[in-house]
């Protein structure tokens, strides 16, 4: 299978048709990420326990195409939440999936949601 | 409102954008710009480390978005055709028209390709802009794979020669440089010193052919040889040219503009052509009756052309261009400035040249020895910033001058003082013209107090980085005027070195991550501060990566190298390179069963790759189960003590090195450092082991062993430094134990053990002093530290393999049993590989 960037579309929590449920919130470990599959889709979602909030994001990074963010390890860049990956260390916003530190293109994000002990995250198909 | 329209966005032109909008409200003026080339403006000045990490977007000058957040209107892959000067106007190729009140010209230069027989065959390439390089770089993988030993001849030995030559040695080709002067760099280097570089080259593997001319270019349809005189030929698969550059003048020409006759579009020094609406800046400005090919005047160019545009008549180009360069080989050191070649009736050379170590300095001193005129170094230019400002500055010299180069001895006055002592105006980086001054003041009244502050606020460093050292030497000299203490803070979330770290976390006891940012730091950490503080808590605690494992670098997150695809790498400890063929039969087993390639690395043990996450405990527990450790190859830590067969088998060998560096190796194993630490022991001075070439080595001679310490190899190599002589292996394992435990408390985080002895103030008489003498009183404590971490080593792969929490998190998706089915391998050599980048 080639993944393809397209495949990767922002989805904003207004727009959220489908919440899928991924795994228990304790298979996530705390300040990390794990990844996610959903249909063809791989998505790395991080427990970032410090500042007590869940974020999603495509597993694919745009630098060299490669399934690997979900383990990158997270941050903060001047109070914006952010993912390093772990093959080149780019580093991407996880509220906006914006890329900190070049001109990639942005990373698509997704909604988390946390009910009764799991994971949701949001699509729109 | 009226409109600039600039033609080109190379550097230059990027540049006049960039000062342009931090001079004019945006009301006022409409800037439109053209670039021919698809990408937006970068740079051009490190396009070589387009190689090194595969990344176009790095060298840009500014993102594509920074033009619309100013207002820019910016057509990138559009080439301006033509130039109607009587109607205002140019058109593009697209046939689009524009109106401008001011045009400016900053479409630089094109590489010259001399008219050789040939030239248009394939295989021959230009290097200036990165499509250049991107063929080059297709190119030379496609004749990498038909052709054994390919070769590459690039036709030019200056500058941008050299740089290329080392490019297509990058490349995996076999470099021949090929110039028409007797000698390299003709225009920087005299006769001896460009010799000298010549000889630094070949041993670095780049053939040098001087005095020759190209007849012409061999080859049926694409490039197979240079032919240069009769039976004399050189055989190459690929030619890059690199001799010289021509102004890319051709809509100066066509609307009428005054040329210069070798081409060039005259400027006065106003940047005015030779009609007052049009401005020419950069490789295509014809100045002084001359084309400056270097940024630093092009930049110059565009502030003079700003401030003309907006009306600041006052500001002209200097009357003279300093033309010092300082070149960017790796490897190799050349810079020259002022007048490099000097006739003797102008003033004196004074002149040191020692071939064997690939070192030439010379300085071109005044008749009344009072100023400096210029010189030429080549094999170290470490001197090259301040000897520059002493040039431009015409400040006095020393009493004895030769100092300067050779460095003061026998107690007379110190060459040097420091960059404090230059005068306020002294500019310190030439590409964006920032003063002394500036850096001194932006320091003192902005509070810019790190070189990241200065450089984001001045802009200094930004251009070519050669001024590096020397900004750092202001901030850190100004902040220490100021009474206050320079900061080596690990990033934006500890405002402490990693040293005050190591102190906080082992006096407060404090045991992870999160009570330590909470104790003493602020935010929520990054990938910095992260592992940093991980590799203080195992050298404290001697934890193993698995406790803390999100705070880990990937690679230890996951004891293993993550590899180009996402797959990882294995590497079990094979202490000393020593095995045994029961072992190597266990290893090839198991590498077959899960389809690893293997290879011999550099350090004396196998690597297999192209291991998949979820792989990774089954692989090391077969391991395991055969009697194999970790290696560590993930971690900043003992990666390998490397060896020679020694006095058991060696004919030479003075004592058993295999035995001492099993011994070493299983002493050190696991213990982690600020970088990773490699060893080496060679059984005789024939120094088979490269044991100088790692933080520490142990070399057997008459009477015991010798200890070297601050070794290593890698992008800037260093030998190893003389600890002691001659002492038992018990004392030469003690040394080391200290020196390592000293080392691995006071150093910053990723700073190998030579980087690290380079900033000590002292340097290895102090590191002397510390392990043998034990003036700090401190020698028991490193000695009982270190045990204890010997004491306390367990094999963090066991670990993980038997602790079912642990082993959980070798999964791809946290809720699907299957693997990653993205991952694709293609063959290689009967083995496999993960399939190319796009
Ligand atoms: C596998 C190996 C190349 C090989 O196929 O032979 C290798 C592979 C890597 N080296 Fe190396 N180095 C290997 C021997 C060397 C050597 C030779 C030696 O050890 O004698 C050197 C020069 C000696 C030295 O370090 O002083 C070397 C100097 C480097 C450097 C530059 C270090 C420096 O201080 O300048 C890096 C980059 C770094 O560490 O920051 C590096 C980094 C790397 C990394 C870890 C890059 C990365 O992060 O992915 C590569 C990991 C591949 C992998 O997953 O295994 N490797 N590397 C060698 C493994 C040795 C081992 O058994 O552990
Ligand atoms: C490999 C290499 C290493 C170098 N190293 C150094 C160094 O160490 N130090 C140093 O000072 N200098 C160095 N230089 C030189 C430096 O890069 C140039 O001096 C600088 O780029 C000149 O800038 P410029 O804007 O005048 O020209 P360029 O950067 O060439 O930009 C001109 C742009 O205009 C475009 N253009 C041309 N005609 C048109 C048209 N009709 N319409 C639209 N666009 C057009 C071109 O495509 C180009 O993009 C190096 C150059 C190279 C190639
Ligand atoms: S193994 Fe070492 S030298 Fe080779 S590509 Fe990787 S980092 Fe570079
Ligand atoms: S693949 Fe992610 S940074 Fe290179």
């Amino acid at each position: 299978m080639i993944s393809n960037l397209n495949t990767y579309e922002v989805v904003e929590p207004e727009n959220v048709s489908i919440w899928f449920k991924a795994a228990p919130v304790v298979k996530f470990p705390k300040n990390g990420g794990a990844c996610v599959k959903y249909k063809d889709k791989q998505i790395a979602v991080f427990n970032f326990t410090r500042e007590g909030t869940w974020y999603a994001c495509q597993n694919l990074c745009p630098h060299k195409m490669e399934m690997v963010l979900s383990r990158g390890m997270i941050g903060e860049d001047q109070g914006e939440p952010k993912v390093a990956c772990p093959l080149h260390k780019n580093s991407f916003s996880l509220k906006t999936g914006k890329h900190l530190n070049g001109d990639l293109d942005r990373i698509a994000t997704y909604p988390v949601k946390i009910e009764d002990g799991f994971v949701y995250i949001g699509f729109s198909e | 409102m009226k409109t600039v329209i600039v033609v080109g966005n190379g550097m230059v032109g990027y540049k006049f954008c960039e000062k342009f909008v931090a001079k004019i409200d945006q009301d006022s003026f409409k800037l439109i710009v053209f670039g021919e080339e698809p990408r937006v403006a970068y740079d051009r000045v490190h396009l070589s480390e387009y190689f090194e990490n595969g990344d176009a977007e790095r060298l840009s000058m500014a993102p594509r978005e920074w033009y619309q957040e100013h207002n820019i209107e910016l057509f990138t892959n559009e080439r301006v055709t033509d130039i109607h000067r009587n109607s205002k106007t140019i058109t593009t190729l697209s046939e689009k028209t524009f109106n401008y009140d001011y045009l400016v010209l900053a479409t630089g230069s094109s590489p010259f390709v001399p008219q050789i027989n040939g030239v248009d065959k394939d295989g021959v390439f230009v290097y200036r802009t990165i499509e250049d390089l991107e063929e080059t770089l297709a190119y030379a993988e496609k004749i990498k794979k038909t052709v054994q030993k390919p070769k590459a001849a690039i036709l030019g030995g200056g500058l941008l020669g050299l740089e290329a030559a080392k490019a297509v040695m990058d490349m995996g080709l076999e470099p021949h440089v090929v110039e028409f002067a007797p000698k390299l760099m003709p225009r920087q280097l005299d006769t001896r010193s460009s010799k000298v570089l010549q000889v630094k080259l070949e041993s670095m593997g780049i053939n040098i052919h001087l005095s020759k001319a190209t007849n012409q270019i061999l080859g049926n349809g694409h490039v197979i040889g240079m032919e240069f005189g009769e039976d004399d030929v050189l055989n190459v698969d690929m030619l890059v040219i690199s001799a010289g550059i021509r102004p890319r003048d051709e809509l100066g020409k066509s609307c009428g503009l005054k040329m210069g006759t070798r081409g060039g579009i005259v400027v006065d020094n106003k940047m005015r052509t030779s009609d007052s609406s049009i401005f020419a800046i950069g490789e295509i400005a014809l100045y002084n009756q001359m084309i400056y090919g270097l940024v630093a005047p092009g930049y110059e160019m565009a502030g003079v052309a700003v401030d003309q545009i907006i009306g600041l008549e006052e500001t002209t180009m200097a009357a003279e261009i300093d033309m010092s360069t300082k070149l960017k080989l790796i490897g190799v050191d050349v810079a020259s400035f002022g007048t490099p070649f000097m006739p003797a009736e102008k003033g004196h050379s004074i002149i040191f040249e020692n071939k064997t170590e690939s070192l030439y300095k010379r300085i071109n001193v005044s008749h009344d020895g009072k100023r400096l005129l210029g010189g030429i170094l080549v094999g170290d230019a470490k001197d090259y910033n301040m000897l520059l400002q002493m040039y431009l500055n015409e400040m006095p010299l020393p009493k004895n001058p030769e100092n300067l180069i050779l460095g003061s001895r026998s107690g007379e006055d110190v060459s040097f003082g420091s960059a404090m002592d230059l005068p306020d105006t002294a500019v310190v980086c030439s590409c964006e013209a920032v003063s002394k001054g500036q850096i001194c003041c932006s320091v003192k009244e902005d509070g810019n107090e790190s070189l990241k502050a200065i450089a984001k606020a001045t802009k200094a460093t930004t251009g070519c980085g050669g001024c590096k050292p020397m900004v750092d030497d202001l901030v850190k000299e100004t902040l220490k005027s100021l009474g206050k203490v320079v900061k080596e803070s690990v990033c934006e979330h500890f405002e402490y070195s990693r040293q005050e770290l190591y102190d906080i976390v082992k006096l407060k006891k404090i045991e992870d991550y999160d009570s330590l940012l909470d104790e003493v730091g602020k935010g929520h950490g990054c990938e910095v501060c992260k592992p940093a503080v991980a590799s203080i808590f195992a050298s404290i605690y001697n934890e193993t990566a698995n406790r803390q494992e999100t705070i880990q670098d990937t690679n230890d997150r996951f004891l293993a190298n993550i590899q180009r695809n996402g797959t990882y790498s294995v590497v079990p400890r094979v202490a000393a390179g020593e095995i045994t063929p029961k072992q190597l039969l266990a290893m090839g087993r198991i590498a077959q069963k899960y389809d690893l390639y293997t290879k011999i690395t550099g350090g004396q043990r196998i690597d297999m790759f192209g291991a998949q996450l979820h792989e990774l405990p089954l692989i090391w527990e077969e391991l395991i189960a055969e009697g194999f450790e970790t290696g560590q190859a993930y971690g900043k830590s003992l990666r390998t003590v490397k060896s020679c067969v020694g006095s058991t088998w060696c004919r030479y060998g003075m004592d058993e090195s295999v035995t001492f560096a099993i011994d070493i190796e299983n002493r050190y194993k696991g213990i982690r450092s600020p970088h990773k630490i490699k060893g080496g022991v060679s059984g005789c001075i024939r120094e088979c082991a490269e044991a100088r070439n790692k933080d520490f080595g142990f070399i057997a001679v008459e009477g015991g062993w010798n200890v070297y310490i601050c070794g290593n190899g890698g992008a800037n190599p260093q030998h190893a430094q003389l600890l002691v002589e001659k002492v038992d292996k018990i004392t030469a394992t003690k040394y080391v134990d200290r020196f390592l435990m000293y080392y691995i408390q006071t150093a910053p985080p990723l700073t190998r053990t030579a980087a690290w002895l380079d900033k000590l103030e002292g340097g290895i008489d102090y590191v002397k002093d510390v392990v043998i003498n034990d003036c700090l009183g401190i020698a028991d404590q490193l000695d009982n530290e270190m045990q204890h971490l010997v004491d306390t080593y367990k094999c963090e792969w066991k670990e993980a393999v038997e602790n079912p929490e642990i082993r959980a998190r070798y999964s791809h998706f946290v809720n699907a049993e299957e693997a990653d089915d993205t991952i694709e391998f293609v063959s290689l050599r009967e083995q496999k590989m993960p399939k190319a980048w796009v």
